[in-house]
């Protein structure tokens, strides 16, 4: 049977973008397989809930799961609300030109910024010019302002594609400005929102380089008592057990255990706003 | 003569420097429905969207003139937007219900307007469903989200949003340019059945349709309003040739 020419560049050009899904799902598998495999061994009720005990080599993690979950939380908490707030200015408010672009490139500039910098920032401000200490405060602002970019964008991305139709039809019968974005365009744009926030959760939970100055210690006994308290966070004691230590053996197993708990951790804050996500397009698109 | 509901002075609008309505005047008549034809880019549809100051909405634009609502003149900086609005309601070219339940859509005019009570809002819903014709095809799944309505229906729903904040006026923005003939025939139908308590202004493309639903008609051709009388008139007996050249065809 012969082919003609548009078929073979047809069915190439499938293979091509069938192989690239290949590749990624390949790397996922990867991933997921040696993070399980290394990790589960030492993946217990103890290392869940204990503290770390002898140099970090026994005992648990707890700790240091509370406090990313607490920087998390916090980041989130600080971030949301504010970066859905620019993105509603940006969007709604803003005329459609030159000082929108300018602010538009402005907050992908942020989202451009090495973590690591964010950290000195974050050091530098919040630590000591606002002497919140390291601490979780300073340590979720800075996670907070690290994935404020990233919200605003999948925020406003969203109310971009809310159709104009909507709007005039509610400021057609008599609503406000503030009420049609309140009661219409956010609630429409809801699940694109919780997607950019879910993306960033995930992002906050794992970032090392800007809590490194402005809140994670290697050790803290017990946990948090307040919101000034230092933590132990999981990307941090990854990062401590495999760089100190005179124990390299016992450590490394704890670090892919701590790995294979911040995976999961984050795969349930996704299911939850996944959860959410589709319980509003089911009372919203039906 | 029937009341005016609507009187039109001297009414003049620009878009940035483009003049885009030449000097209208025209009286809009209570309880009838007033079709606005012409060809596309003729200002038609920014002539009404005039009447409930929608037109605010678009940077660079300027009105001239006046358009008086129960004596007063809507143009004027005093005006409350948000209470025109409430007594001119409009429905768009295409339907555009809010991605919320069959009920929520129409209970948000009510909602905005701060009325709280239940049963109160109950009762106006159904009103308003049963008005459009649309409660018996809907009375059983009022909380299914609107969007899984057929176009047709859809469009319905937004009458009855529309009627829900009991309004003065109803605009109609070329209501069946996307919908098939027998959700048209309906529509067209339920228009000439809401005059008897509403003033009906239509901006229609389809002249048949001006023909069918309208007690008045008015015919604008770049801008300015070339003529405008009873239906019957214009579509018989036309005084002005370029109306004549239109409804026969000659260009559109």
């Amino acid at each position: 049977m012969k082919y003609k020419k548009t078929e073979i560049l047809e069915k190439i050009g499938f293979s091509i973008v069938t192989l690239c899904i290949i590749v990624m799902l390949l790397f996922l598998g990867l991933i997921l397989y040696f993070i399980t495999v290394r990790g589960i061994k030492v993946i217990s009720w103890e290392f869940l809930t204990q503290q770390p005990r002898s140099g970090m080599t026994e005992g648990g993690i707890a700790p240091a799961i509370v406090g990313t979950f607490y920087l998390t939380l916090g980041a989130i908490l600080f971030a949301v609300p504010i970066g859905v707030g620019c993105a509603i200015y940006l969007n709604e408010y803003t005329p459609k030109n030159i000082i929108l672009n300018l602010l538009r490139i402005s907050v992908n500039n942020l989202a451009g910024i090495p973590s690591i910098i964010f950290g000195l920032f974050g050091l530098a401000v919040f630590v000591k010019l606002f002497r919140f200490g390291v601490s979780i405060l300073s340590g979720s602002l800075t996670l907070g302002i690290l994935i404020l970019p990233s919200i605003i964008s999948a925020s406003q991305e969203t109310l971009m594609a809310i159709p104009n139709s909507l709007r005039e039809a509610s400021l057609a019968l008599g609503a406000t400005k503030w009420q049609t974005i309140k009661k219409i365009v956010v609630p429409a744009a809801l699940p694109g929102i919780l997607t950019g926030i879910i993306l960033s959760t995930g992002r906050a939970a794992g970032e090392t380089a800007a809590i490194l100055f402005t809140a994670a210690a290697f050790y803290v006994k017990g946990f948090p008592g307040s919101i000034f308290s230092e933590v132990m966070a999981l990307p941090y004691h990854i990062y401590g057990l495999m760089t100190e230590g005179i124990y390299p053996d016992k450590q490394i197993s704890i670090a892919y255990g701590c790995a294979l708990i911040l995976m999961f951790l984050v795969l349930i804050i996704s299911a939850i706003a996944i959860y959410f996500r589709q319980k509003q397009r089911r009372t919203y698109y039906g | 003569m029937a009341d005016v509901q609507i009187k039109i002075e001297n009414l003049n609008f620009f878009y940035g420097k483009f003049h885009c309505l030449k000097n209208i005047s025209m009286d809009i008549y209570k309880n009838s429905v007033t079709a606005i034809i012409g060809p596309s880019g003729c200002g038609k549809s920014t002539f009404i969207r005039l009447f409930n100051r929608m037109n605010d909405l678009i940077p660079g634009t300027r009105a001239e003139g006046a358009i008086y609502l129960d004596n007063e003149n809507i143009l004027s900086l005093e005006t409350d937007v948000v209470e025109l609005r409430r007594k001119v309601g409009m429905v768009f070219q295409k339907p555009n219900p809010f991605p919320k339940s069959i009920f929520r859509n129409v209970s948000y005019g009510l909602e905005i307007h701060n009325i709280k009570e239940r049963t109160y809002i109950e009762n106006r819903v159904k009103e308003a469903l049963q008005k459009s014709a649309l409660w018996d095809e809907v009375k059983n799944r009022l909380n299914d989200s609107a969007l899984m309505l057929s176009g047709g229906q859809q469009q319905r729903l937004c009458i009855a949003r529309c009627l829900a904040v009991e309004p003065e006026v109803i605009l109609f923005d070329e209501p069946c340019a996307s919908l098939d003939p027998i959700s048209t025939k309906r529509i067209e139908e339920l228009i000439t059945e809401l005059k008897k308590s509403y003033t009906i202004v239509i901006v229609t493309h389809n002249m048949q349709q001006a023909a069918r639903v309208s007690d008045y008609t008015a015919f604008l051709y770049l801008g300015e309003l070339i003529e405008y009388g009873p239906t019957d008139r214009i579509f018989t007996v036309p005084s002005n040739t370029r109306t004549e050249e239109y409804l026969s065809g000659k260009f559109g």
